[in-house]
């Protein structure tokens, strides 16, 4: 299983600098630099060709990118071109508000949507299901910006209970993260559902209740456990969802998250700014779906044999996955 | 639209009245959903909205003229859905921007799907390093959050319809290629693709008149449910100010235009959200009919 992780974290490596590369080179694909937003608009061409030698964009391309991977593997993330301020301190100030706002997100769109599918699920063909299935469309159907904006508008303007911008406290968090929650339970509760169905017509449910076991045992420790692998999985796939939601939902409730981070530093052809934040988001993504991929392992006994006789054979453990979740 | 091309490829493979049969079937599933049919509808509508809207609209005095006498406006038996702040007909704006959002969520789904479809046919066909890279590629693009990777592309390459197109079509290829690829590794292990081999056809003849024609069930739901997050994806943009640039009637800037009169004028915001909610949702019931009637199998 070390072996496996560890595979996986080498394996990362040249995604990242991939990653890198791809947004450096997007990013300078743009016509104009960060000069054409620093420089004061009086500036004379000699004031802007010396600011663009103090930022070094004087350079060519490849020059620049060599340079700043080569800062960026000592751990350097270079400065803001903007504010001058280390790149790494300016994600780090904001990148604890995304993960509280990402992680409030989890907890409403898990909440809601476990209990939606596993309802719809035991009630399968019913009016019940097709509301919660129609609930759970409209929900995947509604731009989240929008959904933002109108409850924004309720609670926040119309009936005052709830701050309509900022991170101040619990109160603040509460619109944002029902906001990016609603959009990921649409698919949650529609996964759910459809797991819990499988598994309701496995021999060994009708075996348990056969004996006995009273119908909240046979759903919880029965039905749901052997149905929690797609779930993880979308769970898992569904925090990009919520790291790019994120950049919408915090410029409608002006949270100071990364999101905006990149928004403005992007507005501002802040090329260190963004390809540093980015590289962040994706390497904390691409270590939660790795961390998704060790929870199979917890939830189902037979992958975790598998860990246990094969040495961190990737394809094999795969391939078991796709059979867990056909 | 591309579909639509390749199902009439599908007749090459089989005979004609077989594969005509298979079609049939499903239309007449898909007849019996009425959330697809519903949706279905919705869609033929919004289409017909979209190619008229230049005949019954002028777009220099109802979509963008301005009219200041007639500024913000609550909505009336004269304006419906109200005026904006330059005392534009929101309704026709609305009805006019549908050409936007339809044309931008096809379009990149097009892009998506020829990049997609041919990268992950290839690789699901030739197996071995050229699997891998097309498959290590396709992981380091996704492996950026969606929305993040659309933001960064339609920034650098400018604010423009054909580059959001483009932003978002790049962004919805790996998903494509995922699923082509699965597919077409089902598929290739059959006889037929073995006697097409032995018979000495070219593999690009085995691909696309072989292959493909058999993996169309994932492609085509993946499409429609596509177009569907495409449209969200580029009236997003729009929000942000990354896309349409104004003063055209796309519905996401109309919606972050209409967010500074929020707390007065909230019908400004109210309206262009809701075409965006009925169109994809039209999208997605289409989608998930399609699925259904496509792949019984699939349905619980």
């Amino acid at each position: 299983m070390y072996r496996y992780v560890l595979k996986r974290l080498v394996l990362l490596i040249p995604v990242l600098l991939g990653v890198s590369f791809l947004v450096y080179f997007i990013l300078d694909l743009a016509p104009g630099d960060a000069v054409d937003v620093l420089a004061p608009d009086d500036a004379t061409q000699e004031d802007r060709e010396r600011m663009r030698e103090e930022l070094g964009l004087n350079r060519p391309l490849v020059i620049r990118y060599l340079d700043y991977m080569s800062d960026l593997v000592r751990g350097d993330m270079g400065e803001s071109y903007l504010s001058g301020q280390p790149v790494w301190d300016s994600f780090i100030e904001k990148a604890p508000n995304t993960l509280l706002l990402g992680f409030a997100s989890l907890v409403v769109s898990v909440g809601l949507s476990l209990p939606l599918g596993i309802y719809s699920a035991n009630r399968h063909g019913t009016w019940k299901d097709n509301v919660s299935m129609v609930l759970a469309l409209l929900g995947l159907s509604i731009p989240n910006f929008w959904l933002g904006l109108l409850l924004m508008l309720l609670f926040a303007l119309r009936l005052g209970w709830l701050p309509s911008g900022g991170a101040d406290g619990f109160a603040s968090l509460i619109l944002p993260a029902i906001t990016i929650g609603t959009g990921m339970m649409a698919t949650l509760t529609r996964t759910t559902r459809s797991s819990m169905l499988d598994v309701i017509r496995q021999d060994y449910l009708r075996t348990a209740r056969a004996k006995g076991v009273s119908e909240r045992v046979v759903i919880r420790k029965h039905a749901l456990k052997n149905a929690l692998i797609p779930i993880i999985t979308i769970i898992g796939t569904q925090l990009g969802g919520i790291l790019g939601g994120a950049v919408l939902t915090e410029s409608v409730f002006s949270w100071p998250g990364v999101g905006r981070l990149i928004v403005d530093s992007l507005n501002s052809r802040d090329t260190p700014m963004v390809t540093g934040a980015i590289i962040m988001t994706t390497m904390f993504f691409s270590v939660v779906l790795l961390l998704v991929d060790l929870l199979y392992a917890f939830v189902d006994p037979r992958i975790k044999a598998q860990y246990a006789t094969k040495k961190g054979g990737k394809s094999n453990d795969n391939k078991q996955k796709q059979k867990a979740s056909a | 639209m591309t579909t639509s091309k390749s199902k009439k490829q599908a007749p090459d493979t089989a005979p004609v009245k077989k594969q005509r049969g298979q079609w049939a079937e499903v239309w007449h599933r898909l007849k019996k959903n009425k959330g697809a049919m519903v949706g279905l509808t919705i869609v033929v509508i919004l289409i017909f909205i979209a190619l008229f809207s230049d005949v019954f609209l002028d777009y220099d005095t109802d979509v963008i003229g301005v009219n200041t006498a007639e500024r913000l406006q609550p909505p009336s038996a004269k304006h419906i859905m109200g005026t904006d702040e330059y005392g534009r007909d929101i309704f026709c704006r609305i009805l006019y921007g549908t050409k936007y959002s339809l044309s931008v969520g096809v379009v990149a789904v097009i892009i998506a799907l020829l990049i997609g479809v041919t990268l992950g046919a290839v690789a699901g066909y030739a197996g071995g390093p050229t699997e891998e890279v097309i498959m290590r590629f396709t992981d380091i693009f996704s492996s950026v959050p969606n929305m993040l990777m659309a933001l960064v592309v339609v920034a650098a390459l400018g604010q423009s319809m054909f580059n959001l197109m483009l932003a978002i079509g790049i962004t919805s290829v790996p998903q494509f290629v995922r699923i082509t690829r699965a597919a077409v590794l089902t598929v290739k292990t059959q006889e037929y693709v073995e006697a097409a081999r032995a018979i000495g056809l070219r593999n690009y003849r085995i691909i696309f008149s072989h292959i493909l024609p058999n993996c169309l069930s994932p492609i085509i739901v993946q499409t429609t449910l596509r177009v569907a997050s495409a449209i969200i994806s580029a009236s997003s943009l729009s929000f942000l100010g990354l896309g349409i640039p104004a003063p055209d009637p796309e519905w996401g800037a109309m919606l972050s235009a209409g967010r500074r009169f929020i707390r007065d004028y909230s019908y400004m915001t109210l309206f262009p959200g809701l075409a965006i909610m009925i169109t994809v949702l039209a999208l997605n019931l289409v989608g998930d009919g399609l699925r259904d009637a496509l792949d019984p199998r699939l349905k619980d």
